[in-house]
């Protein structure tokens, strides 16, 4: 009698379960359930924005605009490999704009570990001369752009303490505090992450005074190949007007790259980098 | 003009060897049309000593230079013409100076190959090269044209192999290409046959080796990289690349036999980048040092640090040293006085920092010589007004107490440029 009792609270637990499950399900945007655990977020959000599929491949443009309408025009192609998600990667960029710098090739060897430096080459043809960079300071500008080193390549997770501060019915709101205040020039960022793909869409930087002074906005996001991918973002310096936007076209992934992130092919480009 | 012939001959035999392969050539032609890239810059130059010079002009360089940049492919192969139309009023000559001419392909997975004419470069250091016995050129460096060419060309042949164990790469030079070396046509120099400062008064002759086949250079480095630490060796047969003797009658310099074996490292250390290089240069001419009108042979190191100091800001030292292998031959053999110190050092610094988004790069470069006692310093200011156009000005700062060491000896040939270059 007892175990029989026993058996029908529990049909009748799981009953009130399943419904209340499917009740609260209807009430989110589209059906998605909503995590709760913000490492899963942030590591979701990070494989999404900079680690999709194995490799990937890109032309970009960018176009700097300075506080007085100035604006200057970077053009490049950028491959990227994955030794694994979330982890250590390879990057290859080579240049077709400005005139100044055409042909000129930037490789970084990423590593995940916080506590070593990524690996940075920088190739001159009109000199053929393979540069290796010292490259302690990631939050240095990448090409005079508004966008840093880290903003390309992406920031370490293990540099941040991440706190769920907001879900939206759209966003789930992770604020961002450096464990090293004293390497970085802001001292929080709120990321928006899109619930339903872990796009990051906003990106809001806060001072040392916590006065927001930097946004990167995703602005057009598309599936390629499978993958959401943005295919237009921008960052804007509210403190020197300056603002970049950076398109990108041609994309691809899983192109089957071979170890092309050597000197032989820093020296002379691989074709599918170039063409 | 002859060396532009033979180019022209080694540029033939590139582009005819598609012609040669395949029969489709007028196919070919479209194609390579079709797919051609061209850029380049053109350039106002110009500077002026800033010592009174009684063997040069006062101007430095006064020049304008239009390069073109045609690049094309087919499916099998790259191919790239760049050279400089530049008319100069210190030479008062207009010339044309073919910078690279040349086909590259990638036959196999294993290996390239590139051949004409091309600049070449490799080993570790910052402006100073001990395994790097690709031909500079110092007249350039001085006069204040852009640091790209310091690089002069080469006619060769460079072959690459890659494999897992280590990679190879085979640089042959069929004739010899020397340095673009300070002779005294404009760049006042130290004479040691008079004995004093020379310059347009006495333009150095030289005898240089220039059978095809015979004369020739071969350049080898075999190098790893294991986990981003970069180890190479080098090994070097053909000449010493700025004259490094006289002849016998001591009227004309001439470039002995030399043989270089070196060996390198680089890699991230500490915060930075960190470099060792060593080579032995020996003088296959005068292997005994007997022979006071050739050069001694040497052991040459270096060593080196870099690292990012500041927010665009990147600093660079390092430490070379020349080491001369039979000093004693070459003190009993000089004329009295006129013997080297058995080590030369040299200690260069470098800082360069890059302000408003990077369009203004600031540096200076400096070589010092504790032992020769001299200094060559050049700093450097280049600004990007728009995308396509820059402006620069900079310096070439010579001083030394002697007026026969290696910097000291142009002291009056100290000079300050300015230029504007439009890029497209």
């Amino acid at each position: 009698m007892k175990a029989r009792s026993d058996m029908k609270l529990l049909r009748m637990l799981s009953i009130i379960l399943v419904l209340s499950a499917v009740l609260l399900a209807a009430n989110e945007p589209n059906n998605i359930e909503k995590i709760t655990d913000v490492e899963v977020i942030v590591n979701k959000a990070n494989v999404m924005a900079y680690y999709q599929g194995n490799d990937g491949k890109a032309k970009v443009k960018m176009t700097i605009t300075d506080k007085k309408g100035q604006m200057r025009f970077r053009e490049f192609i950028i491959l990227r490999q994955d030794i694994k998600d979330g982890g250590d990667q390879k990057y290859y960029v080579y240049f077709l704009k400005p005139a100044d710098v055409r042909k000129m090739v930037f490789m970084v060897h990423k590593h995940a570990d916080i506590n070593k430096d990524d690996d940075r080459w920088l190739y001159l043809p009109g000199l053929d001369l393979v540069k290796r960079i010292a490259a302690s300071d990631k939050r240095t500008s990448f090409v005079g752009s508004d966008f840093l080193y880290e903003d390309v390549s992406g920031r370490s997770l293990e540099e941040d303490v991440h706190k769920l501060i907001e879900t939206t019915d759209e966003y789930y709101v992770v604020k961002n505090v450096p464990k090293e205040p004293d390497t970085v020039e802001f001292s929080y960022f709120n990321v928006s992450i899109d619930r339903r793909n872990f796009v990051p869409m906003k990106m809001e930087f806060y001072d040392k005074k916590g006065k927001l002074y930097r946004v990167i906005e995703s602005q057009k996001v598309e599936i390629i190949q499978e993958f959401p991918t943005v295919v237009k973002s921008a960052v804007s310096d509210l403190n020197t007007g300056s603002k970049t936007e950076m398109e990108f076209t041609d994309l691809q992934y899983n192109l089957g790259l071979q170890d092309i992130f050597t000197e032989r092919y820093l020296r002379r480009p691989p074709r599918e980098a170039i063409r | 003009m002859i060396r532009n012939k033979c180019f022209a001959v080694l540029l033939a035999i590139s582009f005819c060897l598609p012609a040669m392969a395949k029969k489709d050539t007028a196919n070919d032609l479209t194609l390579l049309l079709s797919n051609l890239d061209v850029h380049g810059f053109y350039e106002i130059r110009s500077g002026y000593r800033t010592r009174k010079d009684k063997y040069e002009k006062d101007m430095s360089i006064m020049e304008q230079r239009l390069q073109l940049d045609l690049s094309s492919y087919l499916d099998w192969a790259d191919f790239k013409i760049k050279g400089d139309v530049f008319g100069d009023l210190v030479e008062e000559q207009a010339d044309f100076d073919l910078r690279e001419a040349y086909m590259f392909t990638r036959p196999f997975d294993f290996m390239d190959l590139k051949v004409g004419r091309q600049i070449l470069t490799w080993g570790t250091g910052d402006l100073a090269f001990i395994n790097d016995l690709f031909p500079k050129d110092w007249k350039s460096f001085f006069i204040g044209r852009d640091t790209e060419y310091l690089k002069a060309p080469s006619d060769a042949a460079k072959i690459s192999f890659f494999s897992d164990l280590a990679n190879l790469d085979i640089v042959y030079t069929p004739q010899f290409d020397h340095d673009r070396f300070i002779k005294g046509e404009r760049i006042s120099y130290w004479n040691s046959s008079l004995g004093r400062l020379a310059g347009r008064d006495a333009v150095q002759h030289t005898d240089k080796p220039n059978r095809w086949f015979r004369d020739d250079e071969i350049a080898v480095r075999l190098y790893k990289n294991i986990n981003n630490y970069e180890y190479a060796l080098y090994a070097y047969r053909g000449y010493w690349k700025s004259p490094g003797g006289l002849n016998a009658a001591q009227t004309q310099a001439i470039f002995p036999d030399l043989n270089v074996y070196g060996a390198s490292f680089r890699g991230s250390v500490g915060k930075g980048i960190g470099n060792l290089e060593f080579g032995y240069y020996e003088s296959d001419d005068d292997q005994s040092g007997k022979n006071g009108n050739i050069n001694n042979s040497e052991m040459r190191f270096l060593v080196g640090y870099s690292q990012e100091i500041g927010r665009d800001l990147t600093a660079g030292l390092q430490y070379y040293i020349e080491h001369m292998l039979d000093y004693g031959q070459h003190r009993n053999s000089s004329p009295a006085g006129l013997s080297r110190d058995r080590d030369r050092h040299l200690i260069t610094i470098r800082l360069t920092k890059l302000l408003i988004n990077q369009n203004l790069r600031c540096s200076l470069f400096t070589y010092f010589s504790p032992s020769d006692k001299d200094v060559y310093m050049r700093p450097n200011i280049n600004y990007k007004v728009t995308d396509n156009l820059a402006v620069e000005a900079g310096a070439n700062i010579f001083f030394g107490d002697y007026p026969s060491t290696f910097f000291g000896q142009f002291q009056n040939d100290s000079n300050v440029y300015t230029a504007l270059r439009y890029s497209f």
